[in-house]
This record gives structure tokens, sequence and C-alpha cells, in this order.
């Protein structure tokens, strides 16, 4: 049983060049490199040198595309290439040892068993350092890459204006319905089913390997998975959250929900949602960790954050985003991350605005800012990502039998 | 002038879920650690082998209604093991075999395309198609698929896949700084409508390092042949002896030459244990060791089991093959296995046959019956033996595969390739970068895209 940790959890979230549109166009920027495995590595073990908890890889089902800015992805001055993000932290797991591997998983139109045993393999060979960030494809472009579904040609901006409410909540519910089940063959392997009893030849116990036997309107999976079960019993299921339904969805399946906050009203106002949200879906065990999204565009030695800001801006037109931008030095950074860790946030996850600047700029100011104010991990310590979070690492395996 | 000697083919895989893994020996690793697959890969990188490959799961095996547990069980996720990988290696190709049933050629497309990209284009694709309900029972695209149609839906599934790697021309990554272009807008649109797939929309993966991952199948029967000739670029062979592997290169490379390919741009591999020995009599007894500790009189009757099709646990393994029929209509006995072959009654009249004829008991007829191609001898007569059978065009290579998990293949790469290498027929070092440079294949050319003007 691991302690709660006694500093906020830091993450990164890592996208192509940069969080910023325009972040390809800056002179340190190598959009050139997006596809390349190195590229990735070096990131990680960036994050790795400022002892960092977790970084999220981003993903989508279809290509990148900015759903506010530019939903259907007709401009040229985007980044329009996008590696599977699974594979992306498989092939960073050997090259580091502590920093947690999150990739962006889309549910809906992937098959739920093949999600289960790609994560508990990434658990396997990170040594437990595995995490998913669940996200819900609702898009009609994203079925139209499989043509094996009908739905309703609903962009963003349709559901930001109130459209396609049932359509949304159903996809919700069949999301839900995969974390159950990608869990649920997590433990389709107890952890000591196999046991090379040599004398018998039997490579495992069968009577520890089980069908998990699931029926759904939307799929159905009998099991049991291929794959033995992960170091970490279960690697850690997140999601970024922004309304009702989806903090349900976090709710009822996730360890650790991403959140939005723009300001101190509504950081307190989602702060309540997601408890209430607990409550509602009657959720049992450890609460949800809560982690809020900062977007970053930190002061370098040339330049003011607010001046990289207006030149990014500039080029790219406004930075439209679901997360709250701050502009600033390293100690404008922490007295945000103080505020919320005060109100009762378990930690918050940077969104680097321009690869490499801000991430260098976090780990080289930053970090040591929030280590000198006690608000961010000085060491690794612990061997797995449920450690490092604080979440209980003897994980019960539901199919295991009483003892 | 003369040719320069032909040079051999070397794939690397790492023994699984069958018989063949002695995992019950003091020294055998886990099948489950990446250190495993690590040590294996890194060590036919030392070797010069042109790629690493491994086998896919997707059910668990069972016996009878109850889980399978006397081989290994239990696989890590193909791709994911792969590009991890990526990371411990720079020359060693990086197959994967991944079926054509289960999987969306989108997601397909997607996920080979970046391991090519994060590997810097060592990425390969095993072909492989699943037919039986008992998969598909993990699926949500379960069910089955006829036999008969398997081809149709590989088929469309791998020209799918093809035109997703085509999707981007290579002037459309234009990233522009200045200028402000990233990408031309239509990069990476496409649009395909066949008798299984309906699809349309964007690809987020530009052309491969190699221009196409690489593409390897299996194919026996003549439906088979046609299909891995026309499409692939390395074929795995089933054929361990001279004379047949030598047929069925001939047939393979002549197809290919009337599908208008060039037949060295297809290699034919078939698969190859080996056992080492300081003299040819003790490799000889090791073999001998090794075969009966893969097929002991338990694993014999299991063997069987899927031919009979019917519970064998009662016939002696020391006594005669089972004297009973097979149950042909009843449900799968061994399920979540590859089908060992289609004609069960002929293939048992076959086994007793030979066993009539040789005077073996059940146990030794699948002992004799059941073993995979072995090169067996001292490390010279090994690389002779080897050479031998690609110098004279019975296949361009081997993949090859030890009963010892993960160092197997260790004495086979101190010993063996050095004399392969004195010999002229394997690399001392690799002359490119990707995959298609060590198997000396060319980059196909892009196909363009058939999609309405105005998109």
């Amino acid at each position: 049983m691991s302690e709660r940790p006694t500093t906020p959890i830091v993450a990164v979230a890592l996208d192509g060049a940069g969080w910023h549109p325009a972040a390809w166009r800056e002179e340190a920027a190598r959009p050139e490199a997006l596809t390349d495995g190195a590229y990735w590595v070096n990131l990680a073990r960036r994050a790795e040198e400022g002892v960092v908890d977790l970084v999220t890889f981003e993903d989508s089902f279809g290509v990148p595309v900015d759903p506010f800015a530019d939903p259907t992805g007709e401009r040229t001055d985007r980044v329009r290439v996008r590696l599977d993000a699974e594979l992306v932290a498989a092939r960073v797991a050997p090259a580091t040892r502590h920093v947690g591997l999150v990739p962006v998983v889309t549910t809906i139109h992937t098959e739920p068993f093949h999600v289960s045993k790609a994560l508990a393999t990434l658990d396997h060979t990170s040594h437990g350092r595995a995490g998913w960030q669940v996200r819900v494809s609702a898009l009609g472009s994203d079925a139209a890459l499989t043509g094996r579904r009908d739905v309703p040609d609903l962009t963003y901006e349709d559901y930001l204006a109130g459209r396609g409410t049932d359509y949304v909540a159903a996809q919700f519910a069949e999301a839900a319905a995969v974390v159950e089940t990608v869990r649920a063959l997590w433990d389709s392997w107890e952890d000591d089913a196999e046991i090379r009893d040599v004398a018998t030849r039997r490579f495992i116990d069968a009577d520890k390997v089980h069908t998990v036997d699931v029926e759904t309107s939307w799929f159905s999976v009998r099991g049991p998975s291929i794959t033995p079960r992960p170091p970490q019993g279960q690697p850690v299921v997140t999601a970024l959250a922004h309304a009702t339904v989806p903090y349900e969805l976090a709710a009822r399946t996730a360890d650790l929900v991403f959140v939005t906050p723009h300001d101190d009203a509504s950081a307190a106002s989602i702060l309540a949602e997601v408890r209430e949200a607990e409550e509602r879906v009657g959720r049992t065990g450890q609460p949800l960790r809560v982690v809020a999204d900062l977007s970053v565009v930190l002061d370098t030695a040339g330049e003011t954050g607010a001046a990289r800001l207006a030149r990014l801006d500039a080029r790219a037109s406004e930075w439209t985003t679901d997360a709250r931008i701050l502009t600033g030095s390293a100690a404008d950074v922490a007295v945000v991350v103080a505020a919320w860790t005060d109100l009762g946030y378990d930690g918050v996850r940077f969104r680097p605005a321009v690869l490499p600047d801000d991430l260098d700029a976090l780990v080289d100011d930053v970090l040591p800012e929030l280590r000198a104010r006690g608000l961010a991990r000085t060491a690794y310590d612990a061997p797995t990502l449920r450690g490092l979070l604080g979440l209980p690492t003897d994980v019960p395996n539901r199919f295991a039998a009483a003892v | 002038m003369t040719k320069p000697r032909k040079q051999i083919v070397l794939g690397a895989y790492l023994g699984g879920v069958n018989h063949h893994t002695l995992w019950h020996l003091p020294e055998s690793g886990s099948q489950i650690d990446f250190s495993s697959f690590e040590h294996t890969a890194r060590t036919a990188e030392r070797g010069r082998f042109d790629f690493f490959f491994l086998a896919e799961g997707l059910a668990l095996r069972e016996r009878g209604g109850r889980v399978f547990d006397q081989d290994i069980v239990g696989r890590p996720d193909t791709f994911t093991v792969l590009a991890s990988l990526a990371a411990v290696t720079e020359h060693l190709g990086l197959a994967a075999t991944i079926n054509a049933t289960f999987n969306e050629p989108y997601e397909l497309a997607r996920q080979i395309a970046s391991l090519d990209h994060l590997s810097g284009g060592r990425a390969a694709w095993n072909v492989v198609t699943s037919f039986d309900a008992f998969t598909g029972q993990n699926f949500r695209r379960g069910g089955f698929l006829d036999r008969s149609q398997r081809y149709e839906r590989a088929e469309e599934t791998v020209a799918l896949v093809r035109e997703l790697w085509d999707s981007w021309a290579e002037d459309d990554l234009v990233i522009d700084k200045a200028a402000g272009v990233f990408a031309r807008s239509r990069a990476g649109t496409f649009a395909h409508s066949g008798p299984q797939f309906d699809v349309s929309g964007r690809f987020g993966v530009p052309r491969s390092p190699q221009g196409h991952p690489v593409i390897l199948q299996a194919g026996v029967s003549p439906q088979g042949r046609d299909f891995a000739a026309a499409n692939s670029d390395a074929i795995f062979s089933p054929f361990g002896r001279f004379d047949e592997a030598r047929a069925y290169y001939d047939d393979i490379k002549a197809r290919a030459a009337g599908f208008g390919r060039n037949p060295d741009h297809l290699k034919i591999l078939p698969s190859a244990s080996f056992v080492l020995g300081a003299t040819d009599a003790e490799a000889q007894e090791k073999a001998q060791w090794v075969r009966e500790e893969q097929v002991t009189g338990r694993t014999a009757q299991i063997l069987l089991e899927q031919i009979w099709n019917r519970d064998l646990s009662g016939f002696d393994p020391d006594g005669p093959l089972p004297d009973v029929e097979p149950a042909l209509d009843a449900p799968p006995f061994i399920a979540g296995r590859a089908l060992l072959s289609a004609d069960r009654t002929g293939t048992i009249a076959a086994l007793r046959e030979k066993a009539e004829a040789h005077g073996w008991s059940l146990r030794q007829t699948v002992i004799e019956e059941f073993s995979r191609g072995d090169f067996v001898g001292t490390p010279t007569q090994v690389a002779d033996a080897l050479d031998d059978f690609v110098q004279r065009d019975a296949s361009d290579g081997f993949v090859i595969g030890s009963h010892l998990v993960p160092t197997g293949l260790d004495e086979f790469v101190d010993d063996v390739v050095p004399l392969l290498q004195e010999r002229g027929s394997l690399r001392t070092d690799y002359a490119g970068t990707t995959l298609r440079d060590n198997l000396g294949l060319p980059a196909p050319a892009r196909v363009l895209p058939t999609v309405p003007a105005g998109v």
C-alpha cells in the first residue's frame, strides 16, 4: 500500500511540436522530427530529468485537427501528422527509467482486446509505468475511417452548440463499457498464474486464468487476455473531462481526471462538480485524483512569455484552447499551482506551448521553483506509476478466489 | 565477371506458444519480460540478421474447454514489443505477424507505418488470416469468415493498407516555417469503396522511410501462392527438405515473374532450427534429446488430438497410433490453434501408413512427423548445409528459432555466423539503414490515389 504523495502530482502533456498551433514554426522546433523515435525519447528523458511523475502522449483516431479553429483540417499551416501514441510510448519505454508513460488511446472504433494487451505489454516493458488516457471518439469523420457504423455527422461545433447530446451520452456509455472490459482483461490472469511446474509439465495453473465473458449491446469479449497480468495489476486509467458526461465517465472508470479550470472561480466549481459526479455514479474505493491542465508560454532568456505568445498568435491566429494559458515566470506558475493545491487539486499537468523551449523552461526553471516551495517531488521514490501517484500498489484481482 | 555470391537472408524468431520451446529447462527464461526479446534481438543484430520476427496471439488455446497449460502460455502484444525493440536495435528489421481479420485496415496501416517511422524504416508485416469463431469471440469483428473468403478479405485489406501508405506524396510534407506551410492540403486524403470496405478520410502518417513497410506472407495452396507471389516481398515456406523446397522455390519465382516482377525481389524463407555439437555424433545425440524433450508422451497425444479432434489421453504413447476414427463433425477439441491440416482423414491415413512401415509407436510417429527442419552438426557442417541450401536455390535464407528462450540463438551467432561471413554468404556489416536495404529490395513506386478532383 502506498502513501498519498506529500507534494502535488506533476505531469507534462506532449503533443507534436507543442500545443500552440504555430509552435512548429519556432526556431528551435523540429517539425520534421515528429515521426522520429529519437525526438520522443529526448522529450521524455528531459521530463524525467525534471522528475515529472508522468508524460502523456497526445493522440486522436484521425489526423490531428484543431477542433476550434480548423475542425475540417483545411489549413495548411497546421501540423497534420501524428504517430500512434501507444507505439510512441513503447518506443520511449526502454530509454527511460522512472517517468510514467500515458498514451491517449481512443475507444469506440478500436478493439478492447487489442487495447488491453497493448497497454498490459507497455506495462511489462516499462516495468510498471504504463497508463492510459481514455479518449472517446464521436466524430463522423472518425467513423468514416473504418466504415463500420453509421453515426450522425456531428462536428465539434455541433457538440459545443449542444446538438447530439443523446448520441454523445451513448458514446460515453460505450466508452465506459470499453474501459471496464479492458480492466477485466487485465485481471483475467491472476498474478501467480504462471507456475512452471516441471513435475506436471504445467506452464500455468489453468484455474488462475479466467474468461471475462463481457456482453454488452455494442460488443462482447470472452477472454482471457493473451497477456499475463500487468506488473501494476491495473495500469493507471485517466481521462480529460470538461463537462458532466465526461466527469461521470472518469468517476466511473478512471483513477485520475485531467480538468481545465479557466480561473479561480471555475477551479473551485470544477472540483465540486467532479466530487458530485463521484457521488452520483456511486464511486467506491479511491477518490479520483484531480489534476488541472495549464498551458504554459514561459519566459525564456531572450523573451518574455507574453512576447512569445504574441508572436505565436500573430502567426497562427489566436490560440483557442480548452485549458488556461499562463505566460510568465516560474514564480508565476508556482503561485497558480499553490492556489490550486490549496483548493484541493491533486496536481497539475503542464501543456508546453512550444517544444522543446517550454519543456526546457519547465525543467530548468519551473520545476526547481516548485520543488523549493514543496510543490513537486524531489526524487522518484516509487518504482511504479501507481506508487508515484499514491494509488494502492497491491491491487486485488477480481477473479481471484477469496481466501 | 563472376556473379557475387548469393547472400543468405536471416530472420530470427523467439520460440513461443507451442511444444518446440523447452520452458522446463533451467536455462529457459521469461516469455513475457522485455529482457528476453531484447536479448534475442540484440543477438540477432550482432549476428547481422536481416530481421527479428514476432508471431501474434489472439486467444489462449483450450483443450476440452480448459485453457491449455502444457506449453508456453501468454504472449505480449506484437506491435508494442517491436516498437520497444526499435529503441535497442539500429539495423535489425522488425517483423510483425498481424492478422487481417480482427483488425481494421486503417488502424493496421497506421500502426505499421508508425512502427516503420519509429524504427527508421525497419518494419515488416506478416499478413495472416483467421477464420475461426473461437478466436472471434474476443473481438467486435468476431464471428468468422468462411475459409474460402479469407483471401478476398486479405487481398482487399492489403490493397487498402497500401493505398493508405501511398496517401502522402513525397512532396506533400512541405515544412516551410517561413511560409507557414506544413503540408499540402490534400496530403493523406483517401477514399476506398470495395466489397469489404467503404472508407474515406485522411491518413496522418507520411510516407515511410523505406517507401512501404516490407510485406511477408505464407502461402501453400495455389491461391495462397498466387496471392503471395503477387503481393509479398518475402514468403515463408513450409518446406525444409531440399527437393520439396527447390520445387516450391522454382514455382513461386516463376509465378512472380508471371506477374511482371523481378524474381530476385521476392525472398523465399523456410523456418529452421539448429542443433550444434563439437562433433557430428554429439550434435545428432543432442538433436534426438531435444526432440524427445519436445515431444513427451503427453505432448504426442495432444498433437494428435488436433487431428483426431477427440480426447486421446487413454492411448498409450508407447503403443500404436489410436485405432479410432477422427470426430470430424464435433466442435474443435483443441481450440485457438491454427488448423494443422484440413484433410483429417487423409492425414491420419498417411500417418498410419508410415507408422506401420517403420514400426513406430504413437510417440515416435509424432517425433518423426512433426519435427521442423533441423540443421544438425558441427558449426562447419551447419554453415555448409545452410549455405548450400541457399546457393542451390532451395531458399533465399531462413527464419531461425531455438528451443531455448532467450539465449538459444547465442551459439548460432557465435559459431555459425562467422563461418557464413567467411564464405562471403553473409554481410559482416549492415550497408544501409532500412529493412529494404538489408533485403536488397526496391521501394515500390507510389500508386496514385483515385480520389475525385475537388476533394
